[in-house]
């Protein structure tokens, strides 16, 4: 039984890093209906620019001080990671606001790529996996239940609540404030919010921005709770998180939190029941999981049926 | 009356190059320089990871075999040719191995390849190289079936004419790490994770055969993937049977971050692994303090065979450290041009003389960087050396060399 409940625990904390990645997926898809495949690589960046951040600009005595480093990582990883949102959508999706939705969205492939080799190419010693600093508070919680036991890092405790946090926020944000109203505004008809006096630029590169920050806090926990980092682990859980955007119905604030906490514990009780194959086929049920969803519900949890535009 | 005339034509124009060559010699500067070359370049082939996770190992293995060529080229080892080394980069991965092996096969000056690192990309560039009836040595490869065929435990034959190695296999590998976790380290419940790749599954297969029967139980045998990065499930399910131990089968990529997530939660048991992980990334990587490897050879910093080789390396001043293998490539390397310079002592060298060249390597016996290098009628190395290592205080530390005994 101990082992299940800590499957559960595992399952949340890996949904918790999709989740915030989801949100970047689910945003972007929601106010200009593009499926950012670079936005994994924002994550990337993020995570190594909060490396860069541990390695050459905290002064080494403050280094060792998670209430210190940690802060000033998940700065410097979100900032970073907001400014190449910025630069990714003024050079490689603005000139193609008006074109077919194949072309951004082949562009975004060709982003992604690039952004890869970039950083396996420049960042010193990236050809290989990077060893990621533990700035954080050590230790756990541990868990007793029946004859079993088990340990809760700290770090594994906050990303949880931070990214819970961040979902909360953000769904306040979008449906209180007027820059939310002005993106469910462009979400919903571009041409008469235009009209409306919202300018379509700025709502889509502030909905670029809040993706990438979100994308650099996971980033920085990602490397914290597994210490280690590569150029790759941007794409494998760009897939993951692009699936529970759209099991949670695309577009959908709640639905990107909701499809990844389902992936996360589909993952890690599919891998912990013995008639399920194992944990080398966990991957295999999340996949299952959502053809079923698109067989029967292809707008997912909380979508909205497609409208029609005029 | 002809043929007479044109071999004295032959016999003239390699007289008058090579005094051509003596004259320049000073010009030409570089290795190779003093010797006569006028017979043209050989090259030998490297196929391993330049790029990726293993690079580090790959890298070492390249700058090994490129000091065994410069040492060759500038003791005139292989008269009348300049050898070269040409590096293809396989990515630790098979298909990618297998255009490499494919690239170097089509060019008739490439005598031999050093390579490769993974078992698994062994596999696919063995048969490739073996059309051409290339000689591939490998430094690295450990999986027995390579040399010994699938039937290995029983009806072991020469799996493929073509294919050497110069470190001992895993059928050796895995029962020395058992042997010493069970008896020396005390280790009753042991774990097994593996990546599932040629070489994870038959280390620990290997491993598992003699833990067993020396009386520890196998408390759960895992999978993950090699470009896995969390193991917290694969941690939750070996937990409920209490594990003493972890034996990973697999390389330091996978192998550093799960011992370390095993500590952060809460399981802080020691884990053994390969010649596989015997890497100082490993320990980077989150390796931590009592964890265990065994690998091929002994300590190259203890065997007195090997001290020539490392003040050689240091003095090239290589970007990369020769890691686990750089021993076993130099060696390579020079089995091959040792088979090499029989061969072209006998004749100039054509592209079918590469069948004479794997009788060669395989009647070579020489004394390198790793003790003593001859191969057996399979193509496996002689030397069946091993030793197991320690992580203490952040350095990998020898703690015991031998060999093992069936």
């Amino acid at each position: 039984m101990a082992a299940y409940l800590e499957q559960l625990v595992n399952g949340l904390v890996l949904g918790s890093i999709i989740g915030l990645i989801a949100l970047g997926y689910t945003m972007v898809y929601g106010v200009i209906q593009l499926i950012n495949f670079a936005h994994g690589e924002v994550f990337m960046v993020g995570a190594y620019a909060s490396l860069a951040c541990y390695l050459w600009i905290l002064p080494p005595d403050l280094a060792g001080t998670w209430y210190i480093a940690l802060p000033a990582m998940i700065l410097f990883g979100s900032l970073v990671a907001a400014l190449l949102a910025i630069a990714m959508e003024r050079f490689a999706y603005r000139p193609l606001r008006g074109a077919p939705r194949l072309a951004p969205l082949i562009t975004a492939l060709g982003v992604s790529v690039f952004l890869q080799e970039v950083v396996r190419l420049f960042f010193p010693d990236a050809k290989q996996a990077k060893p990621y600093p533990t700035p954080f508070i050590e230790g756990g919680i541990t868990v007793h239940l029946g004859d079993g036991q088990f340990t809760i890092a700290y770090i594994r405790i906050l990303l949880v609540v931070v990214a819970i946090g961040l979902a909360a926020l953000l769904q306040l944000y979008i449906s209180r404030s007027r820059m939310g109203r002005a993106m469910r505004a462009i979400a919903n008809d571009p041409d008469t919010a235009r009209l409306m006096g919202i300018n379509p630029d700025r709502i889509i590169v502030w909905t670029f921005v809040i993706g990438a920050v979100l994308a650099g806090v996971a980033g920085v926990f990602y490397g914290g709770y597994q210490n280690t980092i590569n150029t790759d682990m941007g794409f494998q859980n760009g897939i993951f998180a692009f699936t529970a955007a759209v099991l949670g119905g695309i577009g959908s604030i709640r639905g990107a939190v909701v499809g990844a906490m389902i992936i996360g514990v589909v993952k890690t009780i599919a891998g912990q029941l013995p008639f399920l194959g194992g944990t080398q086929y966990d991957y295999v049920w999340i996949f299952v999981v959502l053809i079923f969803m698109l067989v029967f519900r292809p707008q997912g949890f909380f979508g909205e049926t497609e409208r029609v535009r005029a | 009356m002809q043929k007479q005339l044109v071999t004295v034509a032959v016999a003239a124009l390699t007289l008058s190059v090579t005094v051509a060559c003596g004259t320049n010699k000073t010009e030409d500067g570089g290795s190779g320089g003093s010797c006569d070359t006028s017979k043209g370049t050989l090259v030998l082939g490297v196929i391993a990871p330049q790029t990726g996770g293993l690079s580090a190992m790959g890298l070492g293995i390249k700058n090994s075999a490129q000091l065994a060529v410069d040492q060759a080229n500038s003791a005139c080892t292989v008269k009348g040719y300049k050898l070269q080394l040409q590096t293809e980069d396989d990515e630790a991965k098979p298909q990618i191995g297998q255009q490499a092996a494919t690239k170097l096969a089509s060019d008739t000056s490439v005598v031999g390849v050093v390579g490769t690192l993974n078992s698994s990309v062994a596999e696919t560039v063995q048969p490739v190289l073996a059309e051409k009836k290339i000689a591939m040595i490998s430094p690295a490869n450990t999986n027995p079936s390579l040399s010994r065929g699938k039937e290995y435990p029983t009806a072991p034959k020469r799996a493929a004419e073509n294919y050497f190695r110069v470190c001992a296999t895993d059928d050796l590998q895995g029962p020395f790490g058992a042997k010493y976790l069970v008896e020396k380290a005390g280790k009753k419940n042991i774990a097994i994770i593996t990546d599932g790749k040629t070489y994870g599954d038959g280390l620990a297969g290997e491993f598992e055969k003699l833990a067993t029967s020396l009386g520890a139980k196998i408390a759960g045998k895992e999978k993950v993937g090699e470009k896995d990065t969390d193991f917290s499930g694969v941690i939750a399910k070996i937990r409920g049977a209490n594990p003493d131990a972890v034996f990973y089968g697999g390389e330091f990529p996978v192998a550093g971050p799960l011992s370390k997530q095993l500590k952060d939660a809460g399981l802080n048991i020691p884990l053994m692994g390969g010649d596989g992980i015997y890497d100082p990334k490993f320990i980077d990587l989150g390796g931590k303090d009592g964890d265990f490897a065994t690998s091929v050879g002994a300590p190259p910093d203890e065997l007195p065979s090997a001290k020539k080789f490392v003040d050689d390396y240091s003095a090239k001043k290589f970007k990369d450290a020769f890691s686990a293998y750089g021993a076993f490539a130099y060696d390579a390397a020079n089995a091959l041009i040792g088979g090499l310079k029989k061969v072209t002592d006998a004749g100039d060298w054509s592209a079918d003389k590469r069948a004479d060249l794997l009788k060669a390597i395989g009647e070579y016996k020489g004394q390198g960087a790793t003790g003593e290098v001859a191969f057996d009628q399979y193509g496996d190395s002689t030397n069946k050396l091993l030793t197991v290592y320690q992580v203490k205080s952040g350095k990998w530390g020898s703690v015991q060399s031998g060999t093992y005994n069936k």
